[in-house]
Protein backbone atom coordinates (compact mmCIF):
# COMPACT_ATOMS: atom_id res chain seq x y z
CA UNK A 1 0.00 0.00 0.00
CA UNK A 2 1.37 3.44 -0.77
CA UNK A 3 0.06 6.86 0.05
CA UNK A 4 0.19 9.25 -2.94
CA UNK A 5 2.93 11.86 -2.52
CA UNK A 6 0.86 14.75 -3.89
CA UNK A 7 -1.77 14.43 -1.13
CA UNK A 8 -1.73 15.62 2.45
CA UNK A 9 -3.19 13.64 5.33
CA UNK A 10 -4.93 14.02 8.69
CA UNK A 11 -4.45 11.89 11.78
CA UNK A 12 -8.11 10.87 11.36
CA UNK A 13 -6.98 9.08 8.17
CA UNK A 14 -8.45 11.49 5.64
CA UNK A 15 -6.53 12.66 2.61
CA UNK A 16 -6.71 16.11 1.06
CA UNK A 17 -5.73 17.03 -2.50
CA UNK A 18 -3.78 20.09 -3.56
CA UNK A 19 -6.11 23.08 -3.97
CA UNK A 20 -7.64 23.81 -7.35
CA UNK A 21 -9.18 27.28 -7.38
CA UNK A 22 -9.24 27.08 -3.60
CA UNK A 23 -11.10 23.76 -3.55
CA UNK A 24 -9.68 20.54 -2.09
CA UNK A 25 -10.92 17.02 -2.73
CA UNK A 26 -11.20 14.85 0.39
CA UNK A 27 -11.37 11.12 0.96
CA UNK A 28 -10.25 8.45 3.38
CA UNK A 29 -6.96 6.62 3.04
CA UNK A 30 -6.49 3.06 1.88
CA UNK A 31 -5.32 2.23 5.39
CA UNK A 32 -8.62 3.53 6.81
CA UNK A 33 -10.67 1.76 4.14
CA UNK A 34 -8.96 -1.53 4.92
CA UNK A 35 -9.49 -1.04 8.63
CA UNK A 36 -13.21 -0.41 8.07
CA UNK A 37 -13.81 -3.41 5.83
CA UNK A 38 -16.42 -3.35 3.09
CA UNK A 39 -18.14 0.04 3.22
CA UNK A 40 -21.89 -0.39 2.71
CA UNK A 41 -23.28 3.05 3.44
CA UNK A 42 -21.89 6.55 3.17
CA UNK A 43 -23.55 9.60 4.61
CA UNK A 44 -21.71 12.59 3.19
CA UNK A 45 -22.02 16.30 3.91
CA UNK A 46 -24.26 18.21 1.50
CA UNK A 47 -23.29 20.93 -0.92
CA UNK A 48 -23.46 24.24 0.91
CA UNK A 49 -22.75 22.72 4.33
CA UNK A 50 -19.98 24.28 6.36
CA UNK A 51 -17.54 21.72 7.72
CA UNK A 52 -14.99 22.32 10.46
CA UNK A 53 -11.54 20.80 10.68
CA UNK A 54 -11.49 17.89 13.13
CA UNK A 55 -15.27 17.74 13.48
CA UNK A 56 -17.61 15.04 12.22
CA UNK A 57 -19.46 15.73 8.98
CA UNK A 58 -20.87 12.33 8.05
CA UNK A 59 -20.49 8.63 8.59
CA UNK A 60 -19.18 5.55 6.88
CA UNK A 61 -20.79 2.25 7.71
CA UNK A 62 -19.16 -1.11 7.09
CA UNK A 63 -20.19 -4.69 7.73
CA UNK A 64 -18.91 -4.61 11.27
CA UNK A 65 -19.09 -1.00 12.39
CA UNK A 66 -19.96 2.59 11.78
CA UNK A 67 -17.31 5.32 11.81
CA UNK A 68 -17.65 9.05 11.93
CA UNK A 69 -16.32 10.95 8.98
CA UNK A 70 -14.17 13.94 9.92
CA UNK A 71 -13.31 16.93 7.80
CA UNK A 72 -9.58 17.65 7.69
CA UNK A 73 -10.21 21.32 6.89
CA UNK A 74 -12.71 24.11 7.52
CA UNK A 75 -14.79 25.50 4.67
CA UNK A 76 -17.86 25.16 2.49
CA UNK A 77 -18.76 21.89 0.78
CA UNK A 78 -18.90 22.34 -3.00
CA UNK A 79 -19.51 18.72 -4.02
CA UNK A 80 -20.31 15.30 -2.58
CA UNK A 81 -19.48 12.14 -4.51
CA UNK A 82 -22.85 10.70 -5.58
CA UNK A 83 -21.03 7.68 -7.07
CA UNK A 84 -19.93 6.69 -3.56
CA UNK A 85 -23.44 7.19 -2.17
CA UNK A 86 -24.74 4.88 -4.91
CA UNK A 87 -21.87 2.38 -4.64
CA UNK A 88 -20.03 2.71 -1.32
CA UNK A 89 -17.65 -0.11 -2.28
CA UNK A 90 -15.73 2.52 -4.31
CA UNK A 91 -14.24 3.62 -1.00
CA UNK A 92 -12.59 0.20 -0.74
CA UNK A 93 -11.69 -0.34 -4.39
CA UNK A 94 -10.35 3.15 -5.17
CA UNK A 95 -9.96 5.15 -1.96
CA UNK A 96 -7.58 7.72 -3.51
CA UNK A 97 -9.46 8.08 -6.80
CA UNK A 98 -13.07 7.24 -7.65
CA UNK A 99 -13.79 6.74 -3.94
CA UNK A 100 -13.26 10.41 -3.05
CA UNK A 101 -15.97 11.70 -0.69
CA UNK A 102 -16.46 15.46 -0.89
CA UNK A 103 -14.90 18.75 -1.96
CA UNK A 104 -14.42 21.80 0.22
CA UNK A 105 -13.65 25.44 -0.59
CA UNK A 106 -10.98 25.77 2.07
CA UNK A 107 -11.33 28.70 4.46
CA UNK A 108 -8.86 27.43 7.01
CA UNK A 109 -6.65 24.42 7.39
CA UNK A 110 -4.99 23.13 10.54
CA UNK A 111 -1.22 23.34 10.88
CA UNK A 112 -0.80 19.65 11.65
CA UNK A 113 -1.67 18.06 8.29
CA UNK A 114 0.85 15.38 7.38
CA UNK A 115 2.89 14.73 4.28
CA UNK A 116 2.64 11.30 2.63
CA UNK A 117 5.84 10.16 4.33
CA UNK A 118 4.73 11.49 7.70
CA UNK A 119 1.35 9.80 7.35
CA UNK A 120 2.97 6.51 6.32
CA UNK A 121 5.09 6.66 9.47
CA UNK A 122 2.05 7.66 11.59
CA UNK A 123 -0.23 4.89 10.34
CA UNK A 124 2.52 2.31 10.04
CA UNK A 125 1.47 1.71 6.45
CA UNK B 1 -6.64 -7.85 33.76
CA UNK B 2 -5.17 -8.63 30.41
CA UNK B 3 -4.00 -11.95 29.11
CA UNK B 4 -2.34 -12.79 25.84
CA UNK B 5 -4.85 -13.95 23.23
CA UNK B 6 -4.90 -17.64 22.43
CA UNK B 7 -3.65 -18.60 18.99
CA UNK B 8 -4.96 -21.42 16.84
CA UNK B 9 -2.66 -23.96 15.18
CA UNK B 10 -3.19 -22.03 11.93
CA UNK B 11 -2.20 -18.61 13.27
CA UNK B 12 0.99 -18.22 11.20
CA UNK B 13 -0.84 -19.39 8.10
CA UNK B 14 -3.61 -16.79 8.57
CA UNK B 15 -1.02 -14.04 8.91
CA UNK B 16 0.83 -15.22 5.80
CA UNK B 17 -2.51 -14.94 3.96
CA UNK B 18 -2.82 -11.33 5.09
CA UNK B 19 -5.79 -11.91 7.37
CA UNK B 20 -7.17 -9.09 9.47
CA UNK B 21 -7.25 -10.64 12.93
CA UNK B 22 -9.70 -9.90 15.72
CA UNK B 23 -10.08 -10.83 19.35
CA UNK B 24 -12.97 -13.23 19.77
CA UNK B 25 -13.65 -14.70 23.20
CA UNK B 26 -9.98 -14.45 24.09
CA UNK B 27 -8.78 -15.94 20.81
CA UNK B 28 -6.97 -14.15 18.01
CA UNK B 29 -9.10 -15.18 15.02
CA UNK B 30 -9.26 -14.22 11.33
CA UNK B 31 -11.95 -11.56 10.85
CA UNK B 32 -11.51 -11.51 7.07
CA UNK B 33 -8.77 -12.16 4.55
CA UNK B 34 -9.82 -9.62 1.92
CA UNK B 35 -13.42 -8.51 1.33
CA UNK B 36 -15.91 -10.03 3.78
CA UNK B 37 -18.65 -9.52 1.18
CA UNK B 38 -16.71 -11.64 -1.34
CA UNK B 39 -16.16 -14.28 1.34
CA UNK B 40 -19.89 -14.31 2.11
CA UNK B 41 -20.83 -14.74 -1.55
CA UNK B 42 -18.22 -17.49 -1.96
CA UNK B 43 -19.93 -19.54 0.74
CA UNK B 44 -23.40 -18.91 -0.72
CA UNK B 45 -22.43 -19.77 -4.30
CA UNK B 46 -19.22 -21.88 -4.15
CA UNK B 47 -17.31 -22.68 -0.97
CA UNK B 48 -15.42 -21.15 1.92
CA UNK B 49 -12.80 -22.49 4.33
CA UNK B 50 -12.93 -21.46 7.99
CA UNK B 51 -10.68 -21.95 11.01
CA UNK B 52 -13.05 -22.48 13.96
CA UNK B 53 -10.49 -23.86 16.38
CA UNK B 54 -11.76 -21.52 19.10
CA UNK B 55 -14.82 -23.71 19.61
CA UNK B 56 -14.70 -25.71 22.86
CA UNK B 57 -14.74 -29.51 22.73
CA UNK B 58 -15.72 -31.49 25.82
CA UNK B 59 -15.75 -35.29 25.73
CA UNK B 60 -18.18 -37.29 27.84
CA UNK B 61 -17.63 -41.03 28.21
CA UNK B 62 -18.94 -43.88 30.32
CA UNK B 63 -21.81 -46.35 30.59
CA UNK B 64 -24.17 -43.59 31.77
CA UNK B 65 -22.89 -40.86 29.43
CA UNK B 66 -26.22 -40.60 27.59
CA UNK B 67 -28.28 -40.56 30.78
CA UNK B 68 -25.98 -37.92 32.23
CA UNK B 69 -26.23 -35.67 29.17
CA UNK B 70 -30.00 -36.03 29.10
CA UNK B 71 -29.98 -34.84 32.73
CA UNK B 72 -27.48 -32.01 32.22
CA UNK B 73 -28.91 -30.69 28.92
CA UNK B 74 -32.44 -29.89 27.72
CA UNK B 75 -32.41 -32.39 24.83
CA UNK B 76 -33.03 -36.13 24.83
CA UNK B 77 -29.50 -37.31 24.18
CA UNK B 78 -30.50 -40.95 24.69
CA UNK B 79 -32.20 -40.85 21.28
CA UNK B 80 -29.11 -39.66 19.40
CA UNK B 81 -27.94 -42.54 17.21
CA UNK B 82 -24.32 -43.53 16.91
CA UNK B 83 -22.68 -41.25 14.35
CA UNK B 84 -25.39 -38.60 14.64
CA UNK B 85 -25.41 -35.10 16.12
CA UNK B 86 -27.97 -32.98 17.94
CA UNK B 87 -28.40 -29.24 18.41
CA UNK B 88 -29.27 -28.63 22.07
CA UNK B 89 -28.82 -26.26 24.99
CA UNK B 90 -27.61 -26.23 28.55
CA UNK B 91 -29.64 -24.10 30.98
CA UNK B 92 -29.44 -22.94 34.57
CA UNK B 93 -31.88 -24.21 37.21
CA UNK B 94 -33.99 -21.11 36.45
CA UNK B 95 -34.13 -22.05 32.77
CA UNK B 96 -31.73 -19.31 31.61
CA UNK B 97 -29.61 -20.36 28.65
CA UNK B 98 -25.98 -21.08 29.54
CA UNK B 99 -25.03 -21.99 25.98
CA UNK B 100 -26.23 -23.62 22.80
CA UNK B 101 -24.35 -26.77 21.89
CA UNK B 102 -23.91 -29.50 19.36
CA UNK B 103 -23.57 -32.99 20.82
CA UNK B 104 -21.95 -35.61 18.58
CA UNK B 105 -22.30 -39.27 19.45
CA UNK B 106 -18.89 -40.71 18.63
CA UNK B 107 -19.44 -44.23 19.95
CA UNK B 108 -21.65 -46.47 22.04
CA UNK B 109 -20.70 -44.62 25.22
CA UNK B 110 -18.76 -41.61 23.92
CA UNK B 111 -20.06 -38.12 23.13
CA UNK B 112 -18.41 -34.85 22.16
CA UNK B 113 -20.07 -31.64 23.30
CA UNK B 114 -19.09 -28.56 21.30
CA UNK B 115 -19.58 -25.27 23.13
CA UNK B 116 -19.10 -21.68 22.04
CA UNK B 117 -15.60 -20.37 22.67
CA UNK B 118 -16.75 -17.74 25.15
CA UNK B 119 -18.73 -20.27 27.17
CA UNK B 120 -16.50 -23.34 26.98
CA UNK B 121 -15.16 -23.01 30.52
CA UNK B 122 -18.62 -22.29 31.93
CA UNK B 123 -20.09 -25.31 30.14
CA UNK B 124 -17.19 -27.48 31.26
CA UNK B 125 -17.69 -26.37 34.87
CA UNK B 126 -21.45 -26.92 34.68
CA UNK B 127 -21.08 -30.42 33.23
CA UNK B 128 -18.42 -31.30 35.79
CA UNK B 129 -20.72 -30.02 38.53
CA UNK B 130 -23.67 -32.06 37.27
CA UNK B 131 -21.94 -35.39 36.62
CA UNK B 132 -21.93 -36.54 40.27
CA UNK B 133 -23.97 -39.73 40.72
CA UNK B 134 -23.59 -40.79 37.09
CA UNK B 135 -21.16 -43.43 35.87
CA UNK B 136 -19.68 -41.00 33.35
CA UNK B 137 -16.58 -38.87 32.93
CA UNK B 138 -16.29 -35.28 31.63
CA UNK B 139 -13.02 -34.44 29.89
CA UNK B 140 -11.73 -31.06 28.72
CA UNK B 141 -10.61 -31.67 25.11
CA UNK B 142 -10.30 -28.05 24.02
CA UNK B 143 -6.60 -28.45 23.27
CA UNK B 144 -7.06 -31.81 21.58
CA UNK B 145 -8.73 -30.43 18.47
CA UNK B 146 -8.36 -27.90 15.75
CA UNK B 147 -11.61 -27.33 13.83
CA UNK B 148 -11.79 -26.50 10.13
CA UNK B 149 -15.04 -25.99 8.25
CA UNK B 150 -15.71 -26.26 4.52
CA UNK B 151 -19.05 -24.62 3.80
CA UNK B 152 -20.98 -23.96 0.61
CA UNK B 153 -22.64 -25.81 -2.26
CA UNK B 154 -19.29 -26.97 -3.67
CA UNK B 155 -18.15 -28.44 -0.35
CA UNK B 156 -19.19 -32.06 -1.09
CA UNK B 157 -17.22 -32.04 -4.36
CA UNK B 158 -14.18 -30.56 -2.61
CA UNK B 159 -14.36 -33.07 0.22
CA UNK B 160 -14.63 -35.98 -2.22
CA UNK B 161 -11.27 -34.94 -3.66
CA UNK B 162 -9.55 -35.37 -0.29
CA UNK B 163 -11.34 -38.26 1.41
CA UNK B 164 -12.66 -41.74 0.64
CA UNK B 165 -15.19 -41.48 3.46
CA UNK B 166 -18.82 -42.18 2.52
CA UNK B 167 -19.99 -38.59 2.25
CA UNK B 168 -23.21 -39.47 0.43
CA UNK B 169 -24.18 -41.58 3.43
CA UNK B 170 -23.29 -38.73 5.78
CA UNK B 171 -26.53 -36.85 6.36
CA UNK B 172 -27.00 -33.36 7.79
CA UNK B 173 -26.22 -33.47 11.51
CA UNK B 174 -24.22 -36.67 11.27
CA UNK B 175 -20.54 -37.31 11.95
CA UNK B 176 -18.14 -40.14 11.25
CA UNK B 177 -14.47 -40.77 11.85
CA UNK B 178 -12.37 -40.92 8.69
CA UNK B 179 -9.22 -39.84 6.96
CA UNK B 180 -9.13 -36.50 5.17
CA UNK B 181 -6.04 -35.47 3.20
CA UNK B 182 -4.10 -38.16 4.98
CA UNK B 183 -4.96 -37.09 8.50
CA UNK B 184 -7.43 -38.68 10.92
CA UNK B 185 -10.53 -36.52 11.34
CA UNK B 186 -14.01 -36.52 12.74
CA UNK B 187 -16.05 -35.52 9.68
CA UNK B 188 -19.32 -33.82 10.62
CA UNK B 189 -21.98 -32.52 8.28
CA UNK B 190 -22.77 -29.46 10.34
CA UNK B 191 -22.25 -25.74 10.05
CA UNK B 192 -23.38 -22.26 10.89
CA UNK B 193 -23.84 -20.71 7.49
CA UNK B 194 -27.17 -21.97 6.15
CA UNK B 195 -25.35 -23.94 3.45
CA UNK B 196 -24.37 -27.56 3.05
CA UNK B 197 -20.96 -28.13 4.56
CA UNK B 198 -18.58 -30.05 6.71
CA UNK B 199 -16.81 -29.46 10.00
CA UNK B 200 -13.55 -31.35 10.47
CA UNK B 201 -12.17 -31.98 13.95
CA UNK B 202 -8.48 -32.89 13.76
CA UNK B 203 -5.40 -32.88 15.98
CA UNK B 204 -3.87 -29.38 16.00
CA UNK B 205 -0.61 -30.70 14.52
CA UNK B 206 -2.55 -31.85 11.46
CA UNK B 207 -4.46 -28.62 10.94
CA UNK B 208 -2.04 -26.99 8.54
CA UNK B 209 -1.70 -30.04 6.29
CA UNK B 210 -5.49 -30.28 6.11
CA UNK B 211 -5.92 -26.55 5.42
CA UNK B 212 -3.41 -26.65 2.57
CA UNK B 213 -4.98 -29.77 1.04
CA UNK B 214 -8.47 -28.24 1.19
CA UNK B 215 -7.22 -24.98 -0.29
CA UNK B 216 -5.67 -26.89 -3.19
CA UNK B 217 -8.64 -29.20 -3.74
CA UNK B 218 -11.01 -26.25 -3.43
CA UNK B 219 -9.30 -23.86 -5.80
CA UNK B 220 -10.94 -25.24 -8.98
CA UNK B 221 -14.30 -24.95 -7.18
CA UNK B 222 -13.80 -21.34 -6.16
CA UNK B 223 -13.10 -22.02 -2.48
CA UNK B 224 -11.51 -19.12 -0.60
CA UNK B 225 -10.48 -18.69 3.05
CA UNK B 226 -13.21 -17.01 5.08
CA UNK B 227 -13.18 -15.13 8.38
CA UNK B 228 -15.56 -14.64 11.27
CA UNK B 229 -17.05 -11.48 9.76
CA UNK B 230 -18.77 -13.37 6.96
CA UNK B 231 -19.58 -16.25 9.30
CA UNK B 232 -21.66 -13.74 11.27
CA UNK B 233 -23.55 -12.39 8.24
CA UNK B 234 -24.08 -15.94 6.92
CA UNK B 235 -25.60 -17.17 10.18
CA UNK B 236 -27.66 -13.99 10.54
CA UNK B 237 -29.20 -14.45 7.08
CA UNK B 238 -29.90 -18.08 8.01
CA UNK B 239 -31.69 -16.89 11.18
CA UNK B 240 -29.31 -18.79 13.45
CA UNK B 241 -28.93 -17.43 16.98
CA UNK B 242 -25.59 -16.35 18.42
CA UNK B 243 -24.89 -16.69 22.11
CA UNK B 244 -24.56 -13.31 23.80
CA UNK B 245 -26.92 -11.81 21.22
CA UNK B 246 -30.12 -13.83 20.71
CA UNK B 247 -29.31 -16.21 23.58
CA UNK B 248 -28.42 -15.15 27.14
CA UNK B 249 -28.87 -16.37 30.70
CA UNK B 250 -31.78 -13.90 30.98
CA UNK B 251 -33.73 -15.89 28.37
CA UNK B 252 -35.07 -19.45 28.29
CA UNK B 253 -35.13 -21.50 25.07
CA UNK B 254 -38.86 -20.71 24.85
CA UNK B 255 -38.23 -16.96 25.01
CA UNK B 256 -35.79 -17.39 22.13
CA UNK B 257 -38.37 -19.22 20.03
CA UNK B 258 -36.35 -22.43 20.35
CA UNK B 259 -38.59 -24.32 22.78
CA UNK B 260 -38.49 -27.29 20.44
CA UNK B 261 -35.04 -28.22 21.75
CA UNK B 262 -36.52 -28.85 25.22
CA UNK B 263 -37.72 -32.46 25.56
CA UNK B 264 -40.06 -32.75 28.55
CA UNK B 265 -41.04 -36.27 27.54
CA UNK B 266 -37.58 -37.70 28.12
CA UNK B 267 -36.88 -40.19 30.87
CA UNK B 268 -35.73 -38.84 34.21
CA UNK B 269 -35.35 -35.36 35.60
CA UNK B 270 -33.18 -32.69 34.00
CA UNK B 271 -31.68 -29.43 35.12
CA UNK B 272 -34.18 -26.61 34.60
CA UNK B 273 -37.26 -28.79 34.02
CA UNK B 274 -39.57 -27.00 36.45
CA UNK B 275 -38.60 -23.50 35.36
CA UNK B 276 -38.87 -24.47 31.69
CA UNK B 277 -42.40 -25.83 32.22
CA UNK B 278 -43.43 -22.39 33.42
CA UNK B 279 -41.51 -20.73 30.59
CA UNK B 280 -43.26 -22.93 28.02
CA UNK B 281 -46.63 -22.00 29.48
CA UNK B 282 -45.77 -18.29 29.46
CA UNK B 283 -44.53 -18.42 25.87
CA UNK B 284 -47.79 -20.10 24.87
CA UNK B 285 -50.21 -17.78 26.67
CA UNK B 286 -48.50 -14.45 27.28
CA UNK B 287 -45.12 -14.16 25.57
CA UNK B 288 -43.20 -11.10 26.74
CA UNK B 289 -41.26 -10.55 23.55
CA UNK B 290 -40.66 -12.52 20.38
CA UNK B 291 -37.64 -12.89 18.15
CA UNK B 292 -38.33 -11.49 14.68
CA UNK B 293 -36.48 -10.53 11.55
CA UNK B 294 -36.26 -6.92 10.38
CA UNK B 295 -35.40 -5.77 6.87
CA UNK B 296 -34.40 -2.15 6.31
CA UNK B 297 -36.17 0.03 3.82
CA UNK B 298 -33.17 2.36 3.87
CA UNK B 299 -29.45 1.72 3.99
CA UNK B 300 -28.45 2.48 7.56
CA UNK B 301 -27.44 -0.62 9.45
CA UNK B 302 -29.02 -1.64 12.75
CA UNK B 303 -26.58 -2.89 15.38
CA UNK B 304 -26.95 -4.99 18.51
CA UNK B 305 -28.51 -2.92 21.30
CA UNK B 306 -30.30 -0.39 19.07
CA UNK B 307 -33.90 0.23 20.21
CA UNK B 308 -36.77 -0.99 18.03
CA UNK B 309 -39.49 1.66 17.97
CA UNK B 310 -43.11 2.14 16.94
CA UNK B 311 -45.02 5.37 17.40
CA UNK B 312 -41.89 6.80 19.03
CA UNK B 313 -42.12 4.18 21.79
CA UNK B 314 -39.47 1.56 22.40
CA UNK B 315 -41.00 -1.84 21.65
CA UNK B 316 -37.91 -3.97 21.42
CA UNK B 317 -34.18 -4.27 20.92
CA UNK B 318 -31.92 -5.36 18.08
CA UNK B 319 -29.80 -8.38 19.02
CA UNK B 320 -27.81 -8.73 15.76
CA UNK B 321 -27.68 -6.55 12.68
CA UNK B 322 -25.61 -6.28 9.55
CA UNK B 323 -25.76 -5.37 5.89
CA UNK B 324 -26.98 -8.56 4.20
CA UNK B 325 -24.83 -9.38 1.18
CA UNK B 326 -27.50 -11.74 -0.19
CA UNK B 327 -30.47 -9.39 0.21
CA UNK B 328 -28.46 -6.25 -0.51
CA UNK B 329 -30.13 -4.52 2.44
CA UNK B 330 -29.47 -4.14 6.15
CA UNK B 331 -31.13 -6.87 8.22
CA UNK B 332 -31.49 -7.54 11.93
CA UNK B 333 -32.80 -9.97 14.47
CA UNK B 334 -34.63 -8.31 17.33
CA UNK B 335 -36.80 -9.12 20.31
CA UNK B 336 -40.02 -7.11 20.03
CA UNK B 337 -43.21 -6.90 22.08
CA UNK B 338 -45.55 -9.69 20.97
CA UNK B 339 -48.09 -7.19 19.63
CA UNK B 340 -45.55 -6.07 17.00
CA UNK B 341 -44.12 -9.49 16.14
CA UNK B 342 -46.42 -10.46 13.28
CA UNK B 343 -44.79 -10.30 9.85
CA UNK B 344 -45.89 -7.16 8.05
CA UNK B 345 -46.67 -5.19 11.21
CA UNK B 346 -46.85 -1.54 10.16
CA UNK B 347 -44.92 1.35 11.59
CA UNK B 348 -41.94 -0.48 13.06
CA UNK B 349 -38.55 1.18 12.94
CA UNK B 350 -35.08 1.06 14.43
CA UNK B 351 -33.55 3.99 16.25
CA UNK B 352 -30.25 4.39 14.39
CA UNK B 353 -28.34 7.00 16.37
CA UNK B 354 -31.42 9.15 16.93
CA UNK B 355 -33.12 8.70 13.57
CA UNK B 356 -36.07 6.32 13.31
CA UNK B 357 -35.39 4.25 10.21
CA UNK B 358 -38.34 2.24 8.85
CA UNK B 359 -38.07 -1.54 8.95
CA UNK B 360 -40.22 -4.40 7.73
CA UNK B 361 -41.04 -7.15 10.23
CA UNK B 362 -40.49 -10.59 8.67
CA UNK B 363 -40.41 -14.20 9.78
CA UNK B 364 -37.00 -15.81 10.18
CA UNK B 365 -34.88 -16.92 8.41
CA UNK B 366 -34.01 -14.27 5.83
CA UNK B 367 -32.39 -16.88 3.63
CA UNK B 368 -33.04 -20.56 3.03
CA UNK B 369 -30.97 -22.58 0.62
CA UNK B 370 -32.60 -24.46 -2.25
CA UNK B 371 -32.21 -28.19 -1.67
Amino acid sequence: MSNPQQLRYSKEHEWLSALEDGVATIGITEYAANALGDVVYAQLPEVGDTVTAGETCGELESTKSVSDLYSPVTGEVTAANQDVVDDPSLVNSAPFEGGWLFKVRVAEEPADLLSADEYTAFSGN
Amino acid sequence: MSTAPRLTALDALHRSLGATMTDFAGWDMPLRYASERDEHHAVRTRAGLFDLSHMGEITVTGPEAAAFLSYALVGNIATVGNGRARYTMIVQEDGGIVDDLIVYRLGETEYMVVANAGNAQIVLDALTGRVGGFDAEVRDDRDAYALLAVQGPESPAIMKAVTDADLDGLKYYAGLPGTVAGVPALIARTGYTGEDGFELFVAPEHAEQLWRALTEAGAPHGLIPCGLSCRDTLRLEAGMPLYGHELTTALTPFDAGLGRVVKFEKEGDFVGREALRAAAERAETAPPRKLVGLIAEGRRVPRAGFPVVADSKVIGEVTSGAPSPTLGKPIAMAYVDAAFAAPGTEGVGVDVRGTHEPYEVVALPFYKRQK
